[in-house]
C-alpha cells in the first residue's frame, strides 16, 4: 500500500511542474510586458529609462528558462508577487480566502455523498415503483437546473418567503445550508443515478446469488456484497465532481456573497489581475491533484485488484 | 419513416423535447417577428411594469420588454451552442482521426495533450481560459470548446483504431476504393453517429457553462439580451420582483432539459450499448 501511494506521488510531481510551466508561459504571453504592469502598479511614468530599470529589476533581461526557474523558486517559497489592484502579496490573500471555499465545497461533497447513497439504494431496491420513478425523475430535473438560478430560487423560497434562513454571507450552519445545497445538486443527481445503475448491475452477478445461497441475511448481502462493489464508480465520480464543485463554487459564492477564493479570483479575472489568476490557478491545481491522490488511495483500499497490480501478480 | 426513426420518436419524452427545442429555435429564428419591440429600448417610465396585453411578461428595472429580451436571448444561446458544438466536432474529428491514422509519436503526443485537458475540471478550465483571454462572448465560446474537445478527439481516435482494420473497410480498399471515398463512405458514418450521441449528452452541460459564465459577467456583455445576463441583472430585485429571475431561468432550465432528453433518446436510438451512467 505504501508503495502504491509513493508511486502515485512520483507521477504527480512532473505533472505539477508541467502545469506550472504552462501557467507561466501562457500568462507571460497573455499579460504582455510585466515591466509595464510593474510601473503601472508603482505609479511610475513609463519612460524608456524606467522601463529598462524595471526590466533589470524584475530579471526580464535574462533568458526565459532562467526567468521560469526564478519564478518557480519564489513560487515554491509562496511568493507570487503582488496584486495589480490591491498591491498586497497575492499568496497571503489567496490563503486568506481559501478556507471559506474549502468549507463550502466539503459541505457540498458531504451532502452529495450522504444523500445519493440512500436515495440511489432505495431506488434500486424498489426498482420500477413510484419511489424509483420519483428519484429518477428528480435527478433528471436536477441535472438540467442552472446552479445560479437554483441558488436564487432557494433564497427566494427560504429567505424571502419563509424567512427561515439568512440569504447571504458566511458564519454558522444556517448560512451554510443554502449555498451547500446549491453547489451539491449536480453531483447529487449524477451520483444518485450512478448508485442506482451500478447496484442494479451488481444485483445480477453470480456472487450475489452465491451470497444468498449461503443463507446470508439480505442486509448483509446488500451492504457487504452489493454496496461495496458499487462504491467504485461512485468514488470515480466523486473525484471528478470535487473538481467541478471547486469550479462551481465561484458561481455559488457570487450568488450568496460567500467570502471565498472563487469570488476573489472572479474579480481578478474581470480586472485581468494576472498575479492573482496565476496563484489561484496553481493553488487550485495543487488541491485538485491532492484530492485525486486521495481518491486513488481510497480506490486501492476498496478494490484490492488495483492495489495488488504490478506486485508480481497476474 | 424508417422503423429506426419511428422507434426514436416513440417515447413521449422525445416528442416533448423536440417540441420544446422547436419552440426555442422558432423563437430564435423569428425573434424580430415574435417580438417587435427592441429588447434594448430603455423606458424608465415603464420600470417594473406589470404584465399587460401588449407586454405579456412586463418590463424589467430599466423598463425594457422582458418578452423581447427572452426571445432575443434564445437566438444568442442557440448560436453560442451551435458554435461550440461545431468547434468540438471539427477539432475532435480532425485531431482524433489524425491520431488514429498516423499512430506512433503523433498519436502519443496528441493523446498526452488530450490528457492534460481532461485532467482539469471543465468549468474550472473554462474560467482559467477566460481569465487568460479576457471576458467576452467569443472567448467564452473558445474556452468552453477547449474544455470539451478532448472527449471528442479521444472517441474518434478509438473508433478509427477499431475501424481501420475491419474486414469491410479492408474489402472496400481491396476492391479499389480511393482514400477519400473510403473515409466518407465507410469510416466516417459510424464515427459521426457516436459523436452525435456524445454531443447530444453534452449540449445541456455546455449551455449551463455558457449561462454560468455570462451570469458571472465574463461572457455576453450586459446590454445584449442573454438569459444568464438577465438573471444577473435581476438578482438585486429577487425580493421585490422574483418573476424577473423566473422567466430566463425557466428558459435555460427547459432548453437544457430538452437537450438532455434528446441526448438520451439519441443514445438509445443510435447506440443502445453505451454506458448509461454518463
Amino acid at each position: 500500500m505504501a508503495r502504491f501511494v509513493l508511486n502515485r506521488i512520483a507521477v504527480l510531481i512532473p505533472m505539477l511542474l508541467a502545469v506550472s510551466l504552462v501557467v507561466f508561459v501562457m500568462l507571460r504571453v497573455a499579460q504582455g510586458d510585466p515591466a509595464m504592469a510593474y510601473l503601472r502598479l508603482s505609479q511610475i511614468p513609463p519612460t524608456d529609462e524606467a522601463l529598462a530599470r524595471a526590466r533589470q529589476l524584475l530579471g526580464l533581461d535574462r533568458p526565459l528558462a532562467a526567468q521560469y526557474l526564478a519564478w518557480l523558486r519564489s513560487a515554491l517559497a509562496g511568493d507570487f508577487g503582488r496584486s495589480y489592484v490591491t498591491g498586497r502579496p497575492v499568496f497571503g490573500e489567496v490563503l486568506h480566502y481559501l478556507p471559506a471555499t474549502l468549507e463550502l465545497t466539503a459541505a457540498a461533497l458531504a451532502l452529495a455523498l450522504g444523500l445519493s447513497l440512500p436515495l440511489g439504494m432505495a431506488a434500486a431496491l424498489r426498482k420500477d415503483t413510484a419511489l424509483d420513478n420519483l428519484v429518477r425523475g428528480g435527478s433528471f430535473v436536477g441535472v438540467s437546473l442552472p446552479n445560479f438560478w437554483l441558488g436564487f430560487l432557494l433564497v427566494w423560497i427560504f429567505s424571502v418567503r419563509l424567512g427561515w434562513l439568512p440569504p447571504l454571507g458566511r458564519g454558522g450552519l444556517e448560512r451554510l445550508v443554502l449555498p451547500a445545497a446549491t453547489l451539491c445538486l449536480m453531483s447529487l443527481c449524477i451520483n444518485t443515478r450512478l448508485v442506482r445503475t451500478s447496484l442494479l448491475e451488481n444485483m445480477g452477478h453470480r456472487f450475489i446469488l452465491y451470497a444468498r445461497a449461503r443463507g446470508l441475511p439480505e442486509s448483509v448481502v446488500v451492504r457487504k456484497h452489493m454496496l461495496k462493489n458499487s462504491l467504485i464508480p461512485v468514488l470515480t465520480a466523486a473525484g471528478m465532481h470535487l473538481g467541478e464543485m471547486l469550479g462551481g463554487a465561484v458561481v455559488v459564492e457570487s450568488v450568496f456573497a460567500w467570502p471565498g477564493v472563487g469570488r476573489f479570483a472572479l474579480s481578478a479575472i474581470a480586472n485581468r489581475d494576472y498575479p492573482v489568476i496565476q496563484c489561484f490557478m496553481l493553488v487550485m491545481t495543487v488541491i485538485l491533484v491532492l484530492c485525486n491522490l486521495a481518491v486513488d488511495v481510497l480506490y486501492a483500499w476498496v478494490d484490492p485488484r488495483i492495489r495488488l497490480r504490478g506486485e508480481g501478480r497476474p | 419513416m424508417t422503423p429506426r426513426t419511428a422507434a426514436f420518436l416513440r417515447p413521449w419524452s422525445t416528442r416533448l423535447a423536440l417540441a420544446l427545442l422547436g419552440l426555442v429555435l422558432g423563437l430564435g429564428l423569428l425573434a424580430p417577428l415574435a417580438s417587435p419591440r427592441d429588447p434594448n429600448l430603455v423606458d424608465v417610465d415603464r420600470k417594473f411594469a406589470p404584465p399587460s396585453w401588449e407586454e405579456p411578461l412586463g418590463a424589467d428595472h430599466l423598463g425594457r420588454s422582458v418578452l423581447a429580451r427572452i426571445v432575443h436571448g434564445a437566438r444568442v444561446s442557440l448560436l453560442v451552442v451551435v458554435a461550440i458544438l461545431g468547434l468540438n466536432m471539427a477539432l475532435g474529428l480532425s485531431l482524433g482521426s489524425l491520431a488514429g491514422f498516423a499512430g506512433g509519436r503523433v498519436d502519443a503526443l496528441l493523446m498526452r495533450i488530450c490528457d492534460v485537458f481532461l485532467t482539469f475540471p471543465t468549468f474550472f478550465l473554462a474560467l482559467f481560459l477566460v481569465g487568460l483571454l479576457g471576458p467576452g462572448l467569443f472567448n467564452v465560446i473558445l474556452a468552453v470548446a477547449a474544455t470539451h474537445w478532448a472527449w471528442y478527439a479521444r472517441l474518434t481516435r478509438g473508433m478509427v483504431l477499431g475501424l481501420k482494420h475491419r474486414e469491410y473497410v479492408l474489402a472496400a480498399r481491396i476492391s479499389g476504393t480511393g482514400p477519400v471515398r473510403l473515409v466518407t463512405r465507410h469510416v466516417l458514418p459510424p464515427i459521426l453517429a457516436q459523436l452525435l450521441v456524445m454531443a447530444g449528452l453534452d449540449v445541456g452541460h455546455m449551455m449551463l457553462h455558457v449561462a454560468g459564465l455570462s451570469f458571472l459577467g465574463l461572457g455576453v456583455k450586459p446590454p445584449t439580451p442573454e438569459w444568464g445576463v438577465m438573471i444577473s441583472d435581476a438578482r438585486q430585485f429577487v425580493g421585490s420582483h422574483p418573476e424577473l429571475i423566473m422567466y430566463p431561468g425557466l428558459m435555460i432550465f427547459l432548453t437544457v432539459m430538452a437537450f438532455n432528453l434528446l441526448g438520451d433518446a439519441l443514445r438509445d436510438a443510435l447506440d443502445p450499448g453505451l454506458d448509461h451512467g454518463h
